[in-house]
């Protein structure tokens, strides 16, 4: 089953890679990556999503748990909790292409940011079935180029993770 | 006032107490050389290979409980040590390695013997730390010693660029240290105690299976009076020997892929198991689904929660220090008037004892050759078993763990998880530098020893009386057997040809050597080596070299799957 992990760990140097070593040591997969730092500069929260039969998540996040950079270890998939991804979708908007790809956009609540003469970047979030969708939607030929920055995760209501 | 670096790093050496510090000088150290040499509270022990230095400091954690210390440069002296790291990491030996590196602004440029030590090490430490401000350094190596020692121990690396041992900060060791990100679970969890004990009592055939994590945790007496308590038969795996006295009844000696008969049996066909400090790894239960067809409870204590169902599924995990775990279930035994169901254990007892009837550790004791399980029983005899016995791996460290019969823990020192043949010399020298009255002996193999030979010089420099005891088969004993079984007799590159006349390359590095050819000599002359108290006595046995190590569960099989030395 997919999973939804969020990890606090400190904002120093190496600890992304103890986590992407430990996930490739092991042969857990990984799905993606995410990490930034959070209003506390000194910690990061990094969301991975993976696969796994249940036995392979726990261990998963007891190992996780066990990195000495790691302060907390949340398995979103355990609650309520929303999803969002985003994407920049660079196009080939020429002709009557134009008023198409702004119309699709439209539709799936894209923002075009970037518009040249012959193309369009457009800017998608949502979760990774939407953005998906997006791009199936479109005529393969007027896709240049695109970019997502893989999922990060929060729980739903009260449910927070803080230190 | 301040000090630079160099000093800094020695200093704080001294305020961890640090006795010892394996090493071997190098560029990138020399400034923590230096000051090693204006000093005399941290004692420096020259090795020859670092790799031998990183065992040694494994060998002197194993023997005493305490942080092993060794001191590398960078480039190949710190690839070296690596061998050493990952060892001491699977078998959760507390360490600290420091290791120089190339300076800061030289980093990431090529520069002559550089690596990228924390990237290496990455996968075989339990944590490790490129310290690039000197006003780091104190607080860093407090760290280290304190993640190394806590928790599950484990090696930690501190890389240290030259430029900051020669940067100057003011100096304050820490007195304590938190970290946000590591407070390791030490009680455990007070209603799974409860089920554990409920459980053990109520069990038709309990087993008690314990492993390294009872020696690391220092809870071999807790376990003991356990076991007594409950009247129950105990074994232990390769890490765990000498937790519980051997020569006890109630130990069935030790499991797994070469354990005996009755303890195999009794992991497989038990109704109620208590794991203690140990992983079931594939060379203690063997094939996880022919483990699993047999119905059992299981309760398994660690401190280490990733070793909790992380092969075979448990039913009562208490995460925690196993002697303050088992501490408190013994008191709550105490406590409980249910005396268990002793007519159950009865014929539990009569079952095992059945199985013990097979004698599966007999061998031929008429033999004209000399056979190393008999070598080993008259060593234990020699030593009358209190000895400190390292080994390397292959079957050597087998017949010493079958028949070498540990009573105390810390005296069977030898790489378990990392099986790094070229571990026992090394490791020895380290236990005798830690108690040198000790008897100190070092079980080996003609091909394992030359992994680390060099160390002879070492032993010669620092007069490190080891007795070395060579099981020379003419053969990489393991891999010719697995041949003999498995791959039709076809002994692919696995005969020793060209071996050095042992007993004069002994000479040569200034020591004693014996060889031993007949059955007979072999007595007198492991006393004779014993009673050269002040003498390395490097003794060549030569042994029946179509020995094999029984019984033996074939890689992939069952625990009760066993080839016994009967069947052949």
């Amino acid at each position: 089953m997919r999973h939804n992990i969020s990890v606090l760990l400190e904002n120093e140097a190496g600890a992304l890679s103890r986590v992407s070593g430990l996930f490739s040591a092991r042969g857990y997969n990984i799905e993606s990556l995410t990490v930034a730092p959070t209003e506390d500069p000194s910690m990061s929260r990094m969301t991975i999503v993976t696969r796994g039969s249940e036995e392979v998540i726990e261990q998963i996040v007891k190992q996780l748990n066990k990195l000495i950079e790691v302060v907390k270890v949340v398995d979103l998939n355990e609650g309520a909790h929303i999803e969002r991804e985003l994407m920049l979708v660079k196009v080939k908007a020429e002709g009557e292409w134009r008023e198409e790809l702004k119309r699709m956009s439209d539709i799936f609540r894209g923002r075009i940011i970037d518009v040249a003469d012959g193309t369009y970047t457009i800017e998608l979030t949502g979760n990774g079935s939407k953005l998906d969708a997006f791009l199936e939607a479109l005529d393969p030929s007027v896709i240049l180029e695109t970019v997502r920055t893989g999922a990060c995760g929060i729980g739903r209501g009260e449910r927070v993770l803080k230190v | 006032m301040e000090l630079s670096g160099a000093e800094i790093t020695v200093r704080c050496l001294q305020e961890e107490g640090v006795e010892f510090a394996f090493g071997y000088p190098g560029g990138a150290v020399l400034y923590i050389y230096d000051e090693i040499f204006k000093q005399n509270k941290v004692k420096h022990v020259l090795v020859r290979h670092e790799q031998a230095a990183v065992h040694a400091a494994d060998g002197y954690a194993r023997a005493t409980g305490r942080v092993g210390v060794a001191l590398v440069t960078s480039g190949p002296g710190a690839t070296n040590a690596v061998t050493g790291i990952a060892t001491a990491y699977m078998d959760s030996i507390p360490m600290v390695i420091i290791s120089g590196q190339v300076p800061t602004a030289a980093i990431g440029l090529d520069a002559f013997q550089e690596v990228d030590m924390v990237g290496i090490t990455r996968p075989c430490v339990k944590h490790n730390f490129l310290v690039k401000d000197v006003k780091d350094l104190a607080s860093t190596i407090k760290k280290a010693f304190h993640i190394a020692a806590t928790g599950r121990p484990g090696p930690v690396v501190v890389d240290i660029p030259k430029d900051v041992t020669t940067h100057l900060a003011k100096f304050e060791y820490p007195k304590s240290v938190s970290l946000r990100s590591y407070s390791p679970v030490t009680k455990g969890h007070p209603m799974q105690i409860k089920k554990a004990v409920k459980l053990l009592l109520s069990a038709k055939r309990p087993f008690v299976y314990t492993g390294g994590g009872v020696i690391l945790s220092e809870s071999s007496n807790a376990l003991i009076k356990l076991v007594k308590q409950l009247g129950v038969p105990c074994t232990s795996t390769l890490m765990g020997l000498g937790a519980y006295p051997e020569t006890d009844r109630q130990h069935l000696g030790m499991l797994g892929m070469h354990g005996t008969y009755e303890a195999n049996m009794a992991m497989q066909h038990c109704d109620v198991l208590l794991a203690v400090g140990a992983r079931f790894d594939d060379r203690v239960i063997g094939n996880t689904e022919h483990f699993k067809q047999e119905k059992r409870q299981i309760i398994h204590i660690d401190i280490d929660p990733s070793s909790i169902s992380k092969r075979v599924k448990v039913d009562v995990p208490i995460v925690g220090d196993v002697g303050q775990v088992l501490e408190e279930m013994l008191k709550q035994l105490q406590a409980s008037k249910d005396k268990g169901e002793q007519a159950a254990l009865k014929a539990w007892w009569a079952q095992i004892e059945l199985w013990r009837s097979k004698n599966c550790l007999n061998y031929d004791r008429s033999s004209k050759i000399i056979k190393p399980q008999f070598v080993i029983e008259k060593l234990w005899e020699v030593t009358k078993g209190d000895a400190y016995v390292t080994s390397d791996v292959g079957q050597h460290q087998m017949w010493a763990a079958q028949y070498y019969k540990f009573d105390k823990p810390r005296r069977w020192i030898n790489s378990g998880g990392l099986g790094t043949m070229g571990f026992g010399l090394p490791s020895a020298m380290g236990v005798k530098m830690a108690f040198p009255k000790a008897n100190v002996a070092c079980i080996t193999g003609e091909a394992s020893i030359q992994m680390c030979i060099q160390e002879l010089s070492t032993c010669k420099q620092y007069h490190l009386p080891i007795k070395v005891i060579t099981l020379n088969n003419r053969y990489m004993g393991m891999v010719r057997q697995w041949q003999q079984f498995f791959h039709g007799n076809r002994y692919s590159e696995s005969y020793m040809d060209a071996l050095p006349d042992f007993v004069k390359l002994a000479e040569a590095y200034g020591h004693v050597g014996i060889r031993i050819e007949k059955p007979s000599d072999v007595e007198g002359a492991l006393k004779e080596a014993f009673k050269l108290k002040d003498k390395l006595v490097f003794m060549d046995f030569l042994t029946d070299q179509t020995e094999n190590v029984y019984p033996m569960v074939p890689g992939g099989k069952g625990l009760s799957e066993m080839i016994l030395a009967e069947d052949l």
